[in-house]
């Protein structure tokens, strides 16, 4: 290694998404974060032996109801107990330690240093936040579904407004309730990641993301705050029941997605602008 | 003092004009420093502990943003120029950090992915060849949470070598090694340095420097108080007489009298720089002018006595 074999750097091909790959190595490859997927996963299992075991019609509210007659219900009734805490701690966790995780290592300092520009870094993490939080979410609907199906089989789809789908029809549901979790868990994830620049230690910018959650949903459930609702993260959360409705109107999802995508917007530009002029001196 | 270090046909790898560091909390890291590091030279980076150079090497690898003045790395100016320069530095700063449940390859090849001008096929030669160079191929599936501190601070090496290099970085690159390791590090820095790469090296440790570097440049307190190479300091530090009287004036009035240059009243005594005079002499001097002479030195010609005079404390730790 030489000085003159050296050359002026230039870009090579598909280096973002080899940069991205990483990252979504790093997240999915931690035991860590696979012991947490076990927990999610292990809910609808729960839900659906209990209910096969005690041989009871399945339950008092309409999706928990549904489960013995068909078995895709098991997974919208997982996600349904999870979405309150246990998808967002998920989120927390892995959004907390996007950067503050890297900071806490002293990796941070090598990545600027290879250099990684702090604009990418910042793209990078929420994109790995937004494919964790997917999958994360599917991961319980398709566990959920796979064991509803072996236990109950797969009748048909009763919808909310108590018309009957196909098969395949009430799968679609299924995946377009997983889209809309993942979209508003993503903006938590986007608050999560701004958190994340703030500090350097990534349990604590999870847990604050936690008890952000936890405070949104009980004030959301304050009516003399009714005023403010809509401003809070979690108010259209549980708006996925308009999926179960047929005929199908994605306009009523409108408030929840814009609400979404503006927390994504504002969160992000946050912690891009807070990022890219930080000192680091972890 | 930073004049004649950098001379315009070799044009500097490192240079920083009036740089300055002051924290949040009111402390001033690095104070007006001037740091001139030729093309090609080994430039030790001295100083006690907390003396700033970390905070330095901080600013010039744009981590940190400087408070006053600039820094430019191979002719970029930093931050600014980061994207462009920094594939052709490589660092170590502030002692190695990686993932500790990824192994020592896979470490390697998430800064390798990292880096944009990195092509992805040639990956696992680069992270082969420098595994091999700091001898740690035979390790290099072991997860880095059960790496020892010497194989740490080696494959923190490593990863500044994964790309060859204009300019190295590197500080503290011996902490943690074995007197092996220490030795082959520095075997390993003298080889770079002769294929054309420049390296500045921050360390505490004199001998060190004196070993491998050709270029010095000393910090104390945030300010940088010499800067020169080796050997221009090896003649700043000449050679001292030191007598021991009861009557220093009388002592300091016969060293002036020889002719000897720098002379320093320091109860119990006298001092002056010896230049090319007979310490025999000097003290046939002495006696012949009644001065009661209990001790007579001539103090050593070693950096050690410079870098103590000019940092005032040794090698501790800078408040």
């Amino acid at each position: 290694m030489s000085a003159a074999e050296v050359v002026a750097p230039t870009r090579a091909r598909g280096a973002f998404g080899r940069f991205f790959r990483s990252e979504l190595w790093l997240i999915f490859g931690r035991r860590r974060n696979w012991i947490g997927g076990l927990i999610l996963a292990a809910v609808p299992i729960l839900i659906a032996v209990v209910i096969k075991a005690s041989g009871s019609s399945g339950g008092d509210t309409f999706l928990f109801g549904q489960i013995t007659q068909n078995g895709l219900f098991v997974g919208l009734a997982a996600l349904t107990v999870e979405m309150p805490f246990f998808l967002p701690i998920a989120v927390a966790a892995i959004s907390g330690d996007a950067v503050a995780g890297e900071a806490n290592l002293g990796t941070l300092r090598y990545l600027l240093a290879t250099p990684v520009d702090r604009t990418r870094l910042v793209l990078v993490k929420l994109g790995g936040i937004g494919v964790f939080t997917l999958a994360a979410t599917a991961l319980v609907a398709v566990v959920g579904a796979v064991a509803g199906l072996a236990l109950f089989g797969g009748g048909g789809f009763v919808t909310l407004s108590g018309t009957t789908l196909g098969f395949g029809a009430g799968l679609g549901r299924l995946a377009l309730v997983c889209l809309y979790m993942t979209l508003c868990l993503t903006a938590l994830g986007a608050i999560g990641l701004f958190v994340s620049t703030l500090t350097e230690q990534p349990i604590a910018a999870g847990i604050a993301v936690l008890g952000l959650t936890v405070v949104s949903q009980i004030l959301d459930q304050l009516s003399q705050l009714s005023a403010i609702h809509r401003y809070l993260p979690t108010h259209f959360w549980y708006d996925y029941g308009e999926l179960l409705r047929d005929p199908l109107d994605l306009t009523a999802l409108g408030p929840g997605v814009l609400s979404a995508l503006v927390y994504v917007a504002v969160f992000t530009a946050a912690a891009w602008a807070r990022f890219t002029t930080a000192d680091v001196s972890s | 003092m930073t004049a004649g270090v950098v001379d315009a046909a070799q044009p500097a790898a490192v240079v920083t004009e009036g740089l300055t560091k002051r924290f949040r909390s009111g402390q001033l890291a690095v104070d007006g420093i001037d740091l001139a590091v030729p093309q090609g030279s080994v430039y030790g980076f001295l100083g006690p502990n907390g003396s700033g150079k970390t905070t330095t090497i901080r600013m010039l690898l744009g981590l940190l943003r400087p408070t006053a003045g600039g820094a430019s790395l191979l002719g970029h100016a930093m931050p600014d120029g980061a994207a462009e320069v920094l594939p052709r530095v490589g660092a170590l700063v502030e002692g190695p950090a990686f993932h500790p449940y990824l192994s020592g390859w896979d470490n390697l090849m998430r800064l390798d992915a990292a880096d944009r001008t990195a092509p992805a096929v040639s990956a696992s030669d680069r992270i082969h060849t420098a595994l091999d160079r700091v001898g740690l191929a035979a390790a290099s599936a072991k997860r880095y949470r059960h790496y020892s501190l010497g194989m740490r601070q080696r494959l923190g090496i490593a990863a500044a070598l994964l790309r060859p290099r204009e300019l190295l970085v590197l500080d503290e690159p011996t902490n943690g090694l074995d007197p092996q390791g220490t030795r082959e590090v520095r075997g390993l820095l003298v080889e770079l340095a002769r294929g054309g790469t420049t390296v500045v090296l921050s360390s505490h440790l004199l001998a060190e420097v004196e070993q491998v570097c050709t270029h010095v440049g000393v910090m104390h307190r945030g300010r940088l108080v010499a800067q020169d190479t080796l050997e221009a300091l090896h003649a700043r530090g000449a050679a001292r007489a030191v007598v021991t009287t009861s009557e220093p004036a009388a002592a300091a009035r016969v060293l002036a009298a020889r002719g000897l240059a720098d002379v320093s009243v320091e109860p119990p005594g006298a001092s002056a720089e010896l230049g090319s005079a007979a310490p025999a002499d000097l003290v046939a001097a002495l006696v012949h002018a009644d001065v009661p002479v209990s001790g007579f030195r001539v103090s050593a010609t070693d950096l050690e006595e410079l870098f103590v005079s000019l940092t005032g404390e040794g090698f501790d730790v800078s408040g």
